[in-house]
């Protein structure tokens, strides 16, 4: 579905040297498996994820997409043909509302059809179908929102960049199965998680761990999971302050 | 309307949405000449006493009507001066559209001079929809000078939306109100400025009345080689809130000048101001490129929707 080939991006720092983000990647994301990306913050994962859609320009390497070399597209260009981002930090708009973007995201849905893309998510299609896409949302809804987008695109490669990010532990679950529900055993689509989350990681049938750009494990949840488990929920202790243990 | 032409029904649509005579109370102006008008049971619409223009007398209590009293102008080189008079007795609750489109084809600039004096009546209630456009393919220019003075007695409430569509080459728009007890007033702008276009907005708030509030909203938009100048004053003479907000974005060559200015003489006024001007934020293009949209498209939902 979509292979990257000695893909690396390169960018100059202030002292004249250079500096891979990403180096030398080498993937393959097969159509029906979910795929978890994750590692260290600024290992270069949302730069991977932003080079697959086309917002930042590869230094070396190639993007394959059902055999077609996507590299020199644009943005437009690579949506038109299947692929999706749910941004981490998504923008807002001041002056469109939740339909409009939705009805940007997958044009010509219906009003039925909207109405469940907000249900699954957990919000109410009452209370947001006109929402402004202003300041006045929160960070958990705009994000929820995001995901609504993706989700509704139907897109051959689906790359969710940290969906559980401010986003309340219910409805966490509620992603995981939506996004098994979706993605799992459908032969059109791919999806790629970046994820820290204890409760993701293990669901994703292949984990690849990024980290100083450069791919450092790679193989089955079952495999993978084992070894950076420690890590990852110690990493969400420090965040939590340790709250986490009294649940 | 077997009189108006099809430019003239382009341009009422443009202003007032109207694509047949409206019902009720109202007077189309074409040329410096009232073409259509009629008065309702309690709205009168007629000559002013100085007969350079409109009285419109709404009785008081008048509830859920709409006054139309849109102006157009289609002949070349031609400039009209109006002076209003809109009167919204005590406890009405209306609506008035009024508004201004411009079409010229010829090398001599036309315009038009609105000049508006409402009163508000104690406790009653008004909506006030001015839109402006030009249009045309000749090099003289389409101006349009409004000048609105509003004053709202005690109780009374207004919201007033002014927005210049496309084609308004030179524009200056002068403001004044006085605003009673406990009365509030909303003005909310919106304007869209291309090509070589000038736009001047100077408005005033005299915040008087104890308890009265008044709040100015501005969105808008500047392109090619624009200019914008936005004048915002309070002046809080009570116990009152007063807000100004000026929103723009910038694309091209254009220029936006925003000036609030705010005048406390009232240690319990609450008067504030917030104004932001930048270019079209980069991660709203890429984000709406990323659902299929090209980059020109991307543009228009962005400004279409902030100018909304």
């Amino acid at each position: 579905m979509l292979r990257l080939e000695n893909l690396s991006m390169t960018v100059d720092n202030t002292n004249g040297s250079c500096r891979d983000i990403i180096h030398n990647i080498n993937l393959e994301f097969e159509p029906g498996r979910i795929y978890a990306v994750t590692g260290p913050n600024g290992g270069g994962k949302t730069t991977l994820a932003k080079v697959i859609m086309g917002i930042y320009k590869q230094s070396r390497g190639r993007v394959y997409l059902r055999g077609e070399d996507i590299s020199e597209l644009s943005i437009t260009e690579r949506a038109k043909r299947g692929i999706a981002y749910a941004f981490q930090q998504p923008p807002r708009f001041k002056g469109l509302n939740v339909t409009d973007l939705i009805k940007i995201a997958r044009p010509g849905i219906d009003e039925l059809g909207l109405r469940m893309q907000l249900r699954d998510v957990g919000l109410c299609p009452e209370d947001y179908q006109d929402r402004d896409l202003g300041s006045k949302l929160s960070g958990g809804e705009i994000k929820r929102i995001e995901i609504a987008q993706i989700l509704a695109r139907n897109g051959a490669v689906s790359i969710f960049d940290e969906p559980e990010a401010g986003v309340d532990l219910w409805t966490v679950q509620r992603l995981i199965s939506l996004i098994l529900q979706k993605y799992r055993n459908n032969p059109k689509s791919t999806a790629i998680i970046i994820t820290h989350h204890e409760q993701v990681l293990p669901i994703c049938d292949e984990i690849i761990v990024l980290e100083e750009g450069e791919i450092k494990l790679r193989g089955s949840a079952q495999e993978i999971w084992p070894l950076i488990r420690d890590d990852i929920q110690c990493k969400m202790k420090d965040q939590c302050r340790g709250e986490i243990c009294y649940e | 309307m077997n009189n108006i032409g099809v430019i003239d029904k382009q341009l009422l649509n443009a202003i007032s949405g109207l694509t047949k005579i409206p019902q009720g109370a109202f007077n189309i102006r074409k040329d410096g000449q009232a073409i259509l008008r009629r008065s309702s049971p309690n709205i009168y619409v007629g000559p002013n006493a100085e007969n350079n223009g409109l009285l419109v007398d709404i009785k008081p209590g008048t509830r859920n009507e709409t006054v139309h009293v849109p102006v157009i102008v289609t002949q070349s080189g031609f400039h009209d001066k109006v002076y209003n008079t809109f009167i919204v007795g005590a406890g009405a609750d209306i609506t008035i559209i009024a508004g201004c489109g411009i079409h010229n084809e010829s090398h001599s600039d036309s315009g038009h001079d609105g000049i508006h004096e409402i009163i508000v009546k104690k406790g009653a209630r008004l909506k006030y929809i001015e839109k402006h456009y030009g249009e045309g393919k000749g090099l003289g220019k389409r101006i349009l000078n409004p000048t609105t003075k509003i004053v709202l007695e005690a109780g009374a409430t207004a919201e007033m939306e002014m927005v210049q569509i496309k084609g308004v080459d030179d524009t200056l728009r002068k403001t004044v109100a006085d605003i009673g007890d406990k009365a509030n007033l909303k003005i909310v702008e919106r304007l869209m400025t291309h090509g070589d276009q000038k736009a001047v907005s100077d408005i005033k708030l005299n915040i008087e009345g104890k308890g009265a509030s008044g709040q100015v909203l501005s969105r808008s938009v500047a392109r090619d080689n624009s200019m914008q100048v936005f004048k915002a004053a309070l002046v809080g003479k009570n116990e009152c809130v007063g807000h100004v907000e000026c929103d723009a974005i910038l694309m091209d060559k254009a220029r936006i000048q925003s000036i609030p200015e705010l005048n406390a003489e009232n240690t319990e006024a609450i008067l504030t101001h917030e104004a932001a001007i930048g270019k079209i934020a980069g991660e709203q293009l890429v984000k709406l490129m990323s659902l299929g949209l090209t980059e020109k498209e991307a543009i228009d939902v962005i400004l279409e929707g902030f100018l909304k």
